[in-house]
C-alpha cells in the first residue's frame, strides 16, 4: 500500500496555530485502538467444558484474540469541517468513528470532544419491535429533548426520511420496514438536533436519491452552525460532494489527510491497479 | 501529507511502546483541548451531573416504559387484557399446588388471602429483576445509537413493573374482598409498602443491569435464582411456623430477607388474621433501611460502569 505518496504540503486546517483557525471540535492524538476477539481462538475445542474453562480463564487472555485496529492516529478537526473517511474495508475507518464517539475505549492515546458526538452507524438499530411513531418519539427524548419540543419536530422528521411517501408506514412496527427506510429514520431522528459533532457511518448509502439529496443539505446546514461532520463511505463521489477534507486510513495508519479531492484523487490512484 | 507525527508510531505498533508519546510541536493535543475546553471522549460524568441528567430524561423514561408495555402484549389475541390475566393465573396455580396439594397452609389462617399476597408482592420484584437482566443487553441497538444516561433503561423497566404492579393490587384486593375480608383504612398502609418496594426495586433493577452486562450468562442464571429466593421468603407458607425449630442464626437471616419484609407487612395491611405480633418489632425500619440502602448502592454502582455499557 502507497505509504507516504503525493506528500503535497497542503495546509491542512490542523497545523497552524497562527491566523485564528476554527475552534477545535475533535482532537485525536495519537489514538491505538485494540479490539479483544473472544472465543476466535476456541474453535478447536467447542463444546462446553470447553467453553466453561475459557470463562474461567478469560481473565488471564486465554483466547481472546487482538485486533490493533487503530495505529497511531492523530488529527484535529475544527468546527464547519466536513471529514471524509476513506480507505478500503478493515481499514479502521469505523472504529475510528467508534473511538471517536466514546463507544471503544482507547488503548493508548487520548481523543477530546466538544461535547457528545453522535454516531449514525448503518447497524444501530432502534427499537425493532416498536412502531415508527414511538421510535420517533423515544429516540427524540433520548436525545434530551422536551416532549413539547418532540410535538413540534415530529412532522419535520417524518417527512424527512420519507418514510410516508408511499402510504401510512410510520405506524408499523419497524422490524416490516427494508434496511432503507430503518436507516432513513434513523437518520432523520439523530438529524432532527444539531450536533457539534455528527458521525455518519454508510448512513446515507441505503437512501434513494431524493433522500441523499435531503440528507446532504442537512449536513450542510450543520456545517454552518459550526457543527463537524465525519463521513465513512465507500462512495467516493459523496466524498467529494459532501466533504471539503479528507482522511485517509490504511491498516489502521493515516496515510493522508488533506483536501477532499486531493485526497480521493491519491487513493483514487492508489487503488487503480 | 498532515502529520510527520504519525510517522514514529508506525515502526512501534505496540500500544505499550507507542504510550510514551514522541514530542510533539506545540501546542500539544492536551493543551489545545484545554484551552478550547474540550473533554476526553467516553469520560463518565459526575454523579451529580450523571443524577441531574438521568431527571432530565425523565420524559424519556416514562415514554420508554409505556412503549415497552404496550410491545409486551402486542402479538397476543387478548392485548393488555393479560395485565390482569397473568397475575390471576398465578395466583390460581400456586393456589392448586401449594394450597390443594402440598397443603403448605399449616399454622395460617385466610390462607388464600395470605398466600396471593406473597405471590403478588415476590412477583413484583422478581419480574424487575428478570426484565432489568437485559436492560443493556436488550437495548444495544439504541445504547449504540444515541447517548443518553444509560440508567434509564433499568429505572424505565422498574417504572414499567411499578405499573404492572397498580393493575396487580386491583386484582389483589378484589380477590381479598372476595375471601372476606372488609375495606379498612388499615388498607392504606398498602402505599407506603409499594412505595418503599418499589425504590428497593429500582435499586435491584441498577445492580442486575450491570452484572447482566458485563456477564451475558447471568440472564440464563437468574430465574433459578429468583426462585430459590422465592421458596425462601415464606410466600406460600408462614416462615415463623416452619422455620419454628431452625437455629437462631437461620431465623435472624430469615427474618432479615427483605423481599419477606415486604410480603409480611403487605399481609399485615391486608389481612385481619395477620397482625402486628406476625410482623417482627424491626419490619418498617428494615423495609426503610433495605429500600435506601439497595437504591443508592445500586445508583452508584451502574454509574461506575456507565462508560462501559454498549461495548464490545
Amino acid at each position: 500500500m502507497a505509504a507516504t505518496e503525493g506528500s503535497t504540503a497542503t495546509a491542512t486546517p490542523a497545523a497552524p496555530p497562527e491566523g485564528e483557525p476554527a475552534a477545535p471540535t475533535v482532537i485525536v492524538d495519537d489514538l491505538h485502538v485494540v479490539y479483544r476477539v473472544r472465543g476466535a481462538a476456541g474453535r478447536a475445542g467447542g463444546g462446553g467444558p470447553a467453553a466453561l474453562l475459557r470463562a474461567l480463564t478469560r481473565r488471564k487472555g486465554a483466547g481472546a484474540r487482538e485486533v490493533h485496529a487503530v495505529r497511531g492516529v492523530s488529527f484535529v478537526a475544527r468546527r464547519g469541517e466536513a471529514i471524509g473517511l476513506i480507505g478500503s474495508n478493515g481499514s479502521g475507518k469505523s472504529t475510528l468513528l467508534r473511538a471517536v464517539a466514546g463507544l471503544l475505549p482507547p488503548e493508548s492515546g487520548r481523543v477530546y470532544t466538544d461535547g457528545q458526538p453522535s454516531l449514525l452507524g448503518v447497524n444501530a438499530a432502534l427499537m425493532n419491535d416498536l412502531s415508527g411513531e414511538r421510535n420517533v418519539v423515544l429516540g427524540c427524548l433520548a436525545m434530551g429533548m422536551t416532549p413539547a419540543e418532540v410535538r413540534e419536530r415530529y412532522d419535520g422528521i417524518v417527512d424527512f426520511s420519507g418514510i410516508n411517501d408511499k402510504g401510512d408506514f410510520i405506524s408499523l412496527p419497524m422490524r416490516t420496514y427494508s434496511s432503507g427506510m430503518a436507516a432513513r429514520l434513523r437518520f432523520a431522528i439523530a438529524a432532527a438536533r444539531d450536533h457539534d459533532v455528527l458521525l455518519i457511518d454508510e448512513a446515507l448509502a441505503t437512501g434513494d436519491r431524493a433522500f441523499r439529496r435531503r440528507s446532504e443539505k442537512r449536513i450542510k446546514e450543520l456545517r454552518e452552525r459550526a457543527g463537524t461532520v465525519f463521513l465513512v463511505s465507500h462512495s467516493n463521489k459523496s466524498i467529494r460532494d459532501t466533504c471539503d477534507r479528507a482522511i485517509w486510513l490504511e491498516r489502521g495508519e493515516l496515510v493522508m489527510d488533506g483536501p477532499a479531492g486531493e485526497v480521493v484523487d491519491a487513493y483514487e490512484a492508489s487503488t487503480a491497479d | 501529507m498532515h502529520s510527520p507525527e504519525s510517522e514514529p508510531s508506525v515502526s512501534t505498533p505496540e500500544p505499550s511502546a507507542a504510550a510514551a508519546a514522541p514530542p510533539r510541536p506545540e501546542p500539544s493535543a492536551a493543551e489545545l483541548a484545554a484551552r478550547y475546553g474540550l473533554k476526553a471522549s467516553g469520560a463518565r460524568p459526575r454523579l451529580g451531573r450523571y443524577l441531574a441528567d438521568v431527571w432530565r430524561h425523565r420524559h424519556f423514561i416514562d415514554a420508554f416504559a409505556r412503549a415497552r408495555a404496550s410491545a409486551k402484549y402486542s402479538r397476543a389475541n387478548l392485548g393488555r387484557l393479560w395485565e390482569v390475566g397473568t397475575p390471576l393465573l398465578n395466583a390460581a396455580v400456586y393456589y392448586l399446588i401449594f394450597g390443594l396439594l402440598l397443603q403448605t397452609d399449616r399454622g395460617v389462617e385466610d390462607f388464600i388471602p395470605f398466600l396471593v399476597t406473597g405471590v403478588f408482592v415476590f412477583t413484583f420484584t422478581q419480574a424487575t429483576v428478570l426484565a432489568a437482566v437485559r436492560a443493556i443487553s436488550g437495548n444495544l441497538g439504541l445504547i449504540r445509537a444515541l447517548h443518553f444516561p444509560r440508567a434509564s433503561l433499568p429505572i424505565a423497566l422498574a417504572v414499567l413493573q411499578m405499573r404492572q404492579m397498580v393493575v396487580t393490587m386491583g386484582v389483589l384486593l378484589v380477590i381479598v374482598m372476595v375471601t372476606g375480608q372488609f375495606p379498612q383504612w388499615n388498607w392504606l398502609l398498602a402505599v407506603p409498602v409499594l412505595l418503599l418496594q418499589s425504590l428497593f426495586n429500582t435499586g435491584l433493577a441498577l445492580i442486575f443491569a450491570r452484572l447482566g452486562a458485563k456477564v451475558s450468562d447471568l440472564a440464563q442464571l437468574m430465574p433459578f435464582v429468583m426462585r430459590t429466593w422465592m421458596y425462601a421468603s415464606g410466600v406460600m407458607y408462614s416462615i415463623a411456623v416452619m422455620a419454628a425449630h431452625a437455629p437462631a442464626a437461620v431465623q435472624v437471616l430469615l427474618g432479615l430477607n427483605p423481599a419477606a419484609l415486604y410480603i409480611d407487612l403487605m399481609r399485615f395491611a391486608l389481612i385481619d388474621s395477620f397482625t402486628a405480633a406476625d410482623l417482627p418489632p424491626y419490619a418498617w425500619a428494615g423495609a426503610s433501611a433495605w429500600a435506601l440502602a439497595v437504591l443508592v448502592c445500586g445508583f452508584v454502582y451502574f454509574w461506575k460502569a456507565e462508560e462501559s455499557y454498549g461495548r464490545d
